[in-house]
């Protein structure tokens, strides 16, 4: 069903990443035909660190953090958690070792179990960890106080709570394991603009303060901007860019990350309209050949439709691990 | 007085199990023809239940009171056959999920053209020919075969303006957009938003939108209304507001959004500020001002005494954003229920 890497891939310098993907590809069956979802991704996390991921729904993103926390099959690559392979979910225990690597989900109406109360949920994930019983009330009263919820919250059901509230609790189960790796897949999306901004700080502190990697897949922008130290941007299952989050959001290099920025609307009060980017996303069965962004790419040329685009490193001009798959603005070989 | 639409005291309230209460309480807006106006504030703030009153769809057992006239018509009076005949023809919504907006086993040719004969008289090849030229309006590529698909074979993004076309069929004067882009891509946003934008322009529609994005709001609306717990917090032209606001809500909520254009490379982004405390349930909207709990500026009586919004105090001396003088009845007013106005100085300065 997958292939299980038999060696962990060779890392680069630097503190080796608590999740690793590296040419990782997803094939789902519709209609007997295989539709790639995701196609030949490499992206680490580093503990203390927040990735990043954005693009357009239908570009990949929740494909990749299913694969990368052994929801969903590789059908290529390997995806390795401290070093060793994610094995993927199957009707059996999931091995202890995997018990780091966490996900946070996007609605916490639905991952919450609606007829347990909130300190016997969390005590779960303390109970599963190998704690005691009686350590378990303990702490998960200590983790309910970490996420910013009054200990008293342990004797509430999740239905008694608002969707910041229910995110809260959520993550403080994932916190009952221990991790060293979260994956949230849109954790914020859901949420109230005042109830956004407090998830945001929460996952942004604990990233920081118990030194977690964590992978942040997003539609909106902003806030991917103001919270990830490293961003890639996906399209049509593939990385087009990716590089330090400050340089790609003031620079963007490839014409797609250009034209997401562009499309944020600022709350300025300019009554400036937001850039509009024509089309839709193709079908992945069917995707455009050469550059998969060409059809819908306002600096496209030619060769664009013939030649696929690899990711290149312009780290001379950014400095930083930057990279970019553009033929027109990022020439093989030659840094623009 | 020139209104397209005039709200004044529309007062919502919902059973409870503590009896009746507020979902909307005291409040009054208007637009001119063509007009784009915004309302803003966090889920709870009586956003969506406003917008449900224009249009008689309101949960049972809700009463309401006041008075929302459409060109002199009263649509909180209206039942039954004159409710019908305003509701789709005069006025149309958007919400937010278009999912739910269109009937999954009709094809979109017979949504489009439903109302439209209903409402126009029109035949049936007239309003086929009609349905095209709205899907042509709203973007949609192939219309004639788009007429004759499904929602389940369009995209997301497309299924919103499909519900956009809908909405325009028989030509309302108003539209009401509920959230109408909170599920979407930024891209496929933006197309929206500049979608509504031209529609305005050349159809001369007037537009509440409503939503707790401002960044949606500052890219569509000339003003804005904010509201919390049922009741007008602030109002005024987009500009002002997004720029000095002088209600502490509004300030929170602005400080609560990432600002993508305040960062600069080297120095990381300021920390995201969010307001402390959630929005109050239905059951219990505090005394006195209803934000007074979560405010950082509140003194003594701003739990007793509850504020009316009144214009801003000094604002007469100043220009509107037209640079002309505003009269008292002027609706591009600020206007502020915040009498401690704290905020007050900050704009100064």
């Amino acid at each position: 069903m997958t292939a299980d890497p038999q060696q962990p891939e060779t890392l680069p310098s630097g503190p080796p990443p608590v999740l690793a993907l590296s040419g990782a590809a997803v094939e789902y069956r519709r209609h007997g035909q295989r539709i790639r979802a995701l196609d030949g991704v490499d992206l680490t996390v580093a503990r203390g660190e927040i990735v990043g991921l954005v693009g357009e729904s239908g570009c990949g993103k929740s494909t990749l953090a299913r694969a990368a926390a052994g929801l969903v099959p590789l059908a290529a690559g390997t995806a390795a958690f401290e070093g060793q392979p994610v094995s993927v979910l199957g009707r059996g225990r999931r091995p202890d070792r995997l018990r780091g690597l966490q996900m946070v989900f996007q609605d916490p109406y639905e991952s919450l179990n609606p007829r347990r109360k909130v300190g016997d949920l969390i005590a779960d994930g303390v109970l599963l960890a190998g704690g005691s019983r009686s350590s378990a009330r303990a702490r998960s009263t200590e983790l309910l106080e970490r996420v910013g919820l009054p200990v008293t919250a342990a004797e509430g059901f999740p239905h008694e709570f608002s969707g910041g509230q229910r995110q809260r609790i959520a993550i403080a189960r994932t916190l009952a394991a221990g991790p060293s790796c979260l994956i949230a897949d849109e954790p914020i999306s859901a949420l109230d603009a005042s109830a956004q901004a407090q998830v945001a700080n929460l996952l942004t502190a604990l990233v920081r303060e118990e030194n977690i990697g964590l992978l942040l897949v997003s539609h909106d922008l902003s806030v991917v901007r103001q919270v990830a130290d490293r961003v890639a941007v996906m399209y049509l299952g593939r990385i087009v860019e990716s590089g330090d989050t400050a340089t790609v959001w003031s620079n963007p290099v490839h014409p797609y990350t250009e034209a997401l920025v562009a499309a944020i609307p600022r709350a300025d009060g300019s009554g400036t309209l937001p850039a509009d980017l024509p089309g839709d996303v193709p079908d992945p069965a069917s995707p455009p050949s050469g550059c998969r962004f060409h059809p819908r790419c306002p600096v496209a040329r030619d060769d664009c439709a013939v030649t696929a685009q690899q990711l290149v490193a312009i780290t001379e001009r950014e400095g930083g691990g930057r990279e970019v798959a553009c033929h027109v603005r990022a020439p093989l070989g030659v840094p623009a | 007085m020139n209104a397209l639409l005039e709200v004044e005291n529309l007062t919502v309230a919902l059973p409870t199990p503590n009896g009746y209460r507020n979902a909307v309480d005291s409040l009054s807006l208007s637009v001119a023809p063509g007009e784009v106006v915004g309302i803003a504030g966090e889920s709870g703030s009586g956003k969506t239940m406003t917008a449900l009153s224009l249009f008689g769809l309101l949960p049972h057992g809700a009463r309401v009171t006041g008075r929302a006239c459409l060109d002199g018509t009263d649509l909180l009076a209206l039942r039954g056959r004159a409710l019908r005949d305003m509701r789709g023809r005069h006025v149309a919504m958007v919400s937010q999920d278009p999912s739910a907006a269109l009937h999954p086993i009709l094809t979109i040719g017979t949504q489009l053209t439903e109302h439209m004969r209903h409402h126009l008289g029109v035949s049936k090849a007239e309003a086929l020919t009609r349905a095209a030229g709205l899907l042509e309006t709203v973007r949609i590529p192939d219309p004639e075969r788009a007429l004759r698909s499904y929602p389940g074979q369009f995209s997301g993004g497309m299924r919103q303006r499909i519900a956009i076309a809908i909405a325009l069929a028989a030509e309302p004067r108003l539209l009401v957009a509920d959230e109408p882009t909170t599920a979407l891509d930024v891209t496929v946003q933006a197309g929206i938003l500049r979608l509504l934008h031209r529609l305005c322009a050349e159809r001369d529609m007037a537009v509440i939108v409503i939503t707790h994005d401002l960044g949606v709001m500052s890219a569509l609306a000339k003003r804005v209304y904010v509201m919390y717990a049922g009741r007008l917090a602030e109002a005024g032209p987009t500009g002002t507001l997004l720029t000095r606001p002088r209600h502490p809500y509004t300030r929170g909520l602005l400080d609560a959004l990432p600002h993508p254009e305040a960062a600069h490379p080297g120095a990381g982004p300021a920390p995201l500020v969010p307001i402390g405390g959630t929005p109050p349930s239905l059951g219990a909207v505090p005394g006195g001002c209803p934000f007074h709990p979560r405010c950082a500026h509140a003194v003594p009586a701003c739990a007793t005494d509850r504020p009316d919004a009144v214009p801003t105090p000094g604002e007469a001396f100043s220009p509107g954003p037209d640079g002309v003088a505003m009269a008292d009845t002027d609706p591009g007013r600020h206007l502020l229920a915040c009498p401690p106005d704290p905020l007050r100085e900050v704009v100064a300065s």
